[in-house]
């Protein structure tokens, strides 16, 4: 099993959906559909062969023997000249408690996001290349482990998710598009940026005793690599470590996105089709917080613990800020994605907070993130198909008219809200455990609970004005759940109620790691205080 | 006193045996066009069979470096050394392609008499730019500077029925005839300070003499100037835009890849040979204190891609845009030379092989596209990627890699100069550079927008020949693949880096 190269089969796959897609005729709409399909059910498969074959106990971050179905091998080799050093990058993929929840999450996010576009009608052939694409960028950044191809599989993605927005989008959906690619153009950026710095700050040692630059992320985590000159080694007295801490802080928080980098989101939100909402908010946004676990936090540990508060301050604006905003919306869907950016405000806080409960309450909220807000996606794409608008004040009643799909509605709100016995609960009750179980972060999270009151207040308001009180006279034909649409709900509310009664699977795939990442960051704090000596 | 006493003549025209076979071809071309006026459909190949020859003769050159035409010691009129062999292999790359282009041209077939023309003033070029690359003299890289200036004048303007051709062609001499004028008259200044218009006696000239401040920076700059002009920096580009918006495609082309190159070369040695005094052991040059050239390239090269890229969001015209991401990329590539490292040298090797296939790529598609709907306004691109998926995806491509972002080869580009930049500490400067390609995305992604955003009524057809397939794919594939695997490109480039006289 252990040669079994699955990570890149996984990411690969749809690839080669893609060029199968390509090569089927224009018109054969169906073949093109079920191929699509038949990937992402294999990616389903291979994620749960590779949860059924996972060693709980290992805990990876930033130890390279404790990551699980590891390929590795030479991808760029230049022997050294002169005064250029040899260079070489590594083909590096690997899982552990981290990303595991979230190569799991695509699978399913994906799977359910190719059923919710069987209904599209135009250029269909483009629309699933497209879609194939982007599933290959976004399984390829959870499990690489090598910073230049993470960074290969970042950018991957954003010129499918232009086109997909772009063309098969609302009616501004080129503005959306633009904005979009701009907004996560400029993060990336950054990205680069410190990416390269890294690249020079830090050397490992090959078999051979050679020392070479590496982008190694699990290399550039070793202190004992630091040059002594490095612009981001902490054994230069003139190190731009904090700068260029804030700089990869950002080009991951415009993905989350953090306030005052969220505004992209309401408009390619409301702008995309709802299975590429689905996918946007699912799994896109995960990478912002996966980026920060993944990179910033091991690779400048000591500055994570410095910034804790800030990171926290953040998150709770994010919440707070969120929520009121969702409030204030009129659109249907406007209103699910600003309680995204809320709801993401909750894995900014449990990070902060640097502790076993608060870390795993994080993994846990971007899974379930992932899923109840795929959920809700998929609900305003219902009711947006039948009535073709969205305006929360036009709707009323509809529970009388659609009762199995205002079910669905309601578990899906209750478990945003966090209501116990669903799976939201448990990763926030984890959140403001953790948060409150560290002093620096106690305060910001009392006020951060403020934001499950204003998502109860928005959540239900919402249900009363769209699925309570009297029926509309306008929308008395609307009918209720298509089988199609079963099989996208389903699933999910299985995992959503599931995890909500024993969530114990979930945390116990990310308990190794959640725990091996708070001891590093915590022994980090007396190597980096000692190297910062002289 | 110069005295043309040349000791090992057989030996130094032995050395010349690319220039000799391209001369030879551009007779050969001539003298068949004389002939067999008939069968002007063989001209192309003609080309083909000259530049794979002097292909073989430049492969068979690289790795020896040696000087040729030297009257005593180091003052060499030539220097052939890797790094020229290095361009002279991507000229002549370009040089095919431009030939290929051309064999499709529908500009250029519409004047079928004047083919004979045609290709020998693109080999009236090519040796030039051969010249140009491995000249150590002033006055010869003035010579080999008007060769090529004097061709490719003739050749914006080649469709002489087009008014665009012709006003081309009228604004490429008059700027052309200004600027090299200016260079003319810093080379004479500078002869007349040091003695000499060896790169290396000035050199080593400058070592000991303190030369007179004013007129020798004066000097120096009207000759940077010349070269400014050349390779299209701000404020030497005033050209740019409308000789390429007019000139033949596979003209603009040509200019915009190889002779670009030509000029970069010109640079490069002009300042590594005549003002450093050594490399450190990083690899860094050590600059004699004259002039500062770091700061003066860092704000030529700012001010050029700034200018470019912003310039470039206002054009409809999509080759005037692309005249405009040419200076773009110029600043870019002067960037890597404002680094004033081998390091930096060898992203600006490694920038041109990439940019030459993916500049390359979207003028070729734009000519065909050209061909078909005649006229390269982005408006009339509307649609175009569902009419033509083939083209509309190529193009897609060539200007991702444009932009920069992987898994393309410009992106590869991009990540070797802002290695070097970062290796150097100018981290404000990367900043820069990277923010320009944020602004550069939103020009590149107007087109694909255009092509694939908005529908059109309107179904062109453009019926591909096999020539056209095997073309796009030869330009596609280096995008690709060097965006993934890109170790044999920056093997080679570290090879080729090595300058003669270092």
């Amino acid at each position: 099993m252990n040669n079994f190269p699955i990570l890149s089969l996984l990411t690969f796959l749809p690839i080669v959906g893609m060029g199968i897609v390509l090569l089927l005729p224009k018109k054969q709409e169906l073949s093109i559909k079920v191929t699509t399909l038949i990937v992402t059910a294999i990616q389903i498969v291979l994620s749960i062969i590779l949860l059924m074959n996972f060693n709980y106990a290992a805990g990876g971050i930033n130890d390279a023997s404790s990551f699980q179905f590891i390929e590795k091998f030479r991808w760029i080799e230049i022997p050294g000249f002169a005064w250029i050093g040899k260079i070489k990058i590594d083909y590096f993929m690997g899982v552990d408690g981290l990303s595991t929840p979230l190569v799991l999450l695509t699978a399913i996010v994906t799977f359910i996001a190719t059923i919710s576009s069987w209904s599209i009608d135009k250029s269909v052939k483009g629309y699933f290349a497209m879609f194939l694409l982007l599933n290959t960028g976004m399984m390829g950044v959870f499990v690489a482990l090598d910073f230049f191809l993470f960074y290969i599989f970042w950018e991957l993605m954003l010129l499918p998710m232009y086109f997909l927005i772009g063309i098969w989008g609302g009616p501004r959906r080129e503005y959306a598009a633009i904005k979009f690619f701009l907004y996560t153009l400029l993060g990336s950026i950054f990205i680069l940026l410190v990416m390269i710095g890294l690249y020079f700050s830090s050397m490992e040692t090959l078999a051979d005793g050679t020392r070479v630059f590496t982008f190694n992320l699990l290399e550039l985590m070793n202190h004992a690599n630091y040059t002594q000159t490095g612009i981001l080694s902490p054994l230069n007295p003139n190190n731009l470590r904090f700068i260029a801490y804030i700089a990869l802080f950002i080009g991951f928080a415009i993905k989350i996105p953090m306030f005052p980098f969220h505004t992209w989101l309401p408009d390619a939100h409301v702008e995309a089709p709802t299975a590429i909402s689905v996918i946007l908010a699912g799994v896109l946004l995960k990478m912002g917080t996966y980026g920060i676990l993944r990179v910033s936090y091991p690779i400048f540990p000591e500055l994570t613990y410095q910034l804790s508060w800030y990171i926290a301050l953040f998150g709770m604006i994010n919440i707070i800020y969120g929520a009121l905003a969702a409030m204030a919306q009129k659109d249907f869907k406007k209103l699910i994605a600003y309680s995204s950016v809320s709801h993401m405000g909750f894995v900014m806080l449990g990070m902060s907070a640097l502790n076993t409960m608060g870390i795993s309450g994080a993994i846990l909220q971007m899974f379930n993130h992932g899923t109840i807000t795929a959920m809700l996606f998929l609900i305003v794409g219902v009711v947006y198909d039948r009535a073709h608008t969205r305006d929360l004040d036009s709707f009323g009643g509809l529970g009388k008219q659609m009762p199995i799909y205002t079910g669905f509605v309601t578990v899906a709100f209750f478990a945003a809200i966090g209501l116990p016995g669903l799976s939201g609960f448990i990763s926030e009750a984890l959140v403001f455990l953790g948060g409150f179980g560290n002093a620096t972060t106690r305060i910001l999270t009392v006020i951060s609970t403020l934001g499950i009151l204003l998502g109860a207040a928005y959540m239900l308001w919402t249900l009363q004005r769209v699925y309570l009180g009297t029926l509309n006279e306008k929308w008395k034909d609307l009918t209720d759940l298509t089988t199609r649409e079963y099989f996208m709900l389903v699933p999910l509310t299985i995992i959503v109620i599931y995890l909500g009664v024993n969530p114990s699977p979930m945390l116990n795939l990310m308990n190794a790691s959640a725990n091996a990442m708070v001891k590093f960051i915590s022994d980090a704090q007396v190597i980096y205080g000692s190297l910062n000596a002289f | 006193m110069i005295t043309l006493i040349l000791p090992n003549l057989s030996s130094d025209l032995l050395a010349i045996l690319p220039e000799i076979s391209l001369a030879l071809t551009l007779v050969a071309i001539v003298v068949f066009d004389l002939i067999f006026s008939k069968s002007k459909r063989f001209l192309p190949f003609i080309s083909l069979v000259g530049i794979v020859i002097t292909f073989a003769f430049v492969v068979l050159q690289f790795g020896d470096p040696k000087s040729a035409f030297s009257v005593t010691g180091n003052n060499s009129f030539l220097s052939l050394d890797n790094f020229s062999s290095f361009f002279k292999i991507l000229i002549l790359i370009t040089t095919a392609f431009i030939v290929l282009f051309s064999m499709s041209s529908q500009e250029v077939n519409s004047c079928p008499d004047r083919h004979g023309e045609y290709y020998a003033l693109i080999f009236g070029m090519v040796i030039g730019m051969f010249f140009m690359v491995s000249a150590n003299d002033l006055i010869l890289i003035y010579l080999s500077l008007e060769l090529l200036s004097l061709s490719s004048y003739v050749l914006a303007g080649f469709v002489k029925t087009s008014v665009r051709n012709s006003e081309a062609s009228l604004k490429y001499i008059i700027y052309g005839s200004a600027s090299s004028g200016i260079m003319l008259f810093g080379i004479s200044i500078l002869y007349g300070i040091t003695g000499s218009t060896n790169l290396h006696e000035i050199n080593s000239l400058l070592h000991f003499t303190a030369a007179s401040q004013l007129t020798f920076v004066m000097a120096v700059l009207m000759i940077f100037a010349g070269i400014g002009f050349k390779i299209s920096i701000v404020p030497f580009h005033f050209w740019t835009p409308d000789v390429y918006e007019g000139a033949p495609i596979s003209i603009t082309a040509f200019l915009s890849v190889a002779s670009k190159a030509a000029g970069f070369v010109i640079l490069i040695r002009f300042l590594k040979i005549t003002f450093t005094q050594g490399l450190d052991k990083s690899g860094y040059w050590q600059m004699l204190p004259y002039i500062d050239w770091q700061l003066l390239l860092i704000v030529f090269s700012i001010i050029t891609m700034t200018f470019g890229n912003f310039a470039a969001l206002w054009q409809d015209n999509l080759k005037r845009m692309l005249a405009y991401s040419s200076i773009a990329h110029a600043g870019y590539l002067m960037l890597g030379v404002a680094v004033l490292s081998d390091q930096g040298l060898m992203a600006v090797l490694v920038y041109f092989s990439v940019y030459l296939f993916m500049n390359l790529g979207a003028f070729y598609v734009v000519m065909l596209i050209a061909n078909k709907i005649d006229s390269e306004e982005i408006d009339d691109y509307k649609g175009l990627g569902y009419s033509l998926p083939l083209l509309g995806t190529a193009l897609g491509i060539f200007l991702i890699s444009l932009t920069g972002l992987p898994p393309t080869a410009g992106f590869i580009g991009k990540l070797y100069l802002f290695i070097a930049l970062v290796d150097a500490n100018m981290i404000t400067v990367a900043i820069i550079a990277l923010l320009n390609t944020v602004v550069a995305l939103y020009y590149y992604i107007r087109v694909l927008k255009a092509m694939f955003l908005t529908k059109s009524e309107k179904h062109i057809v453009v019926k591909l020949s096999p020539l056209n397939y095997t073309v796009l794919f030869l330009l596609i594939a280096p995008v690709l693949i060097l965006g993934i695997y890109f170790t044999p490109l920056i093997n080679l480039a570290k090879e080729s880096i090595q300058l003669l006289g270092f």
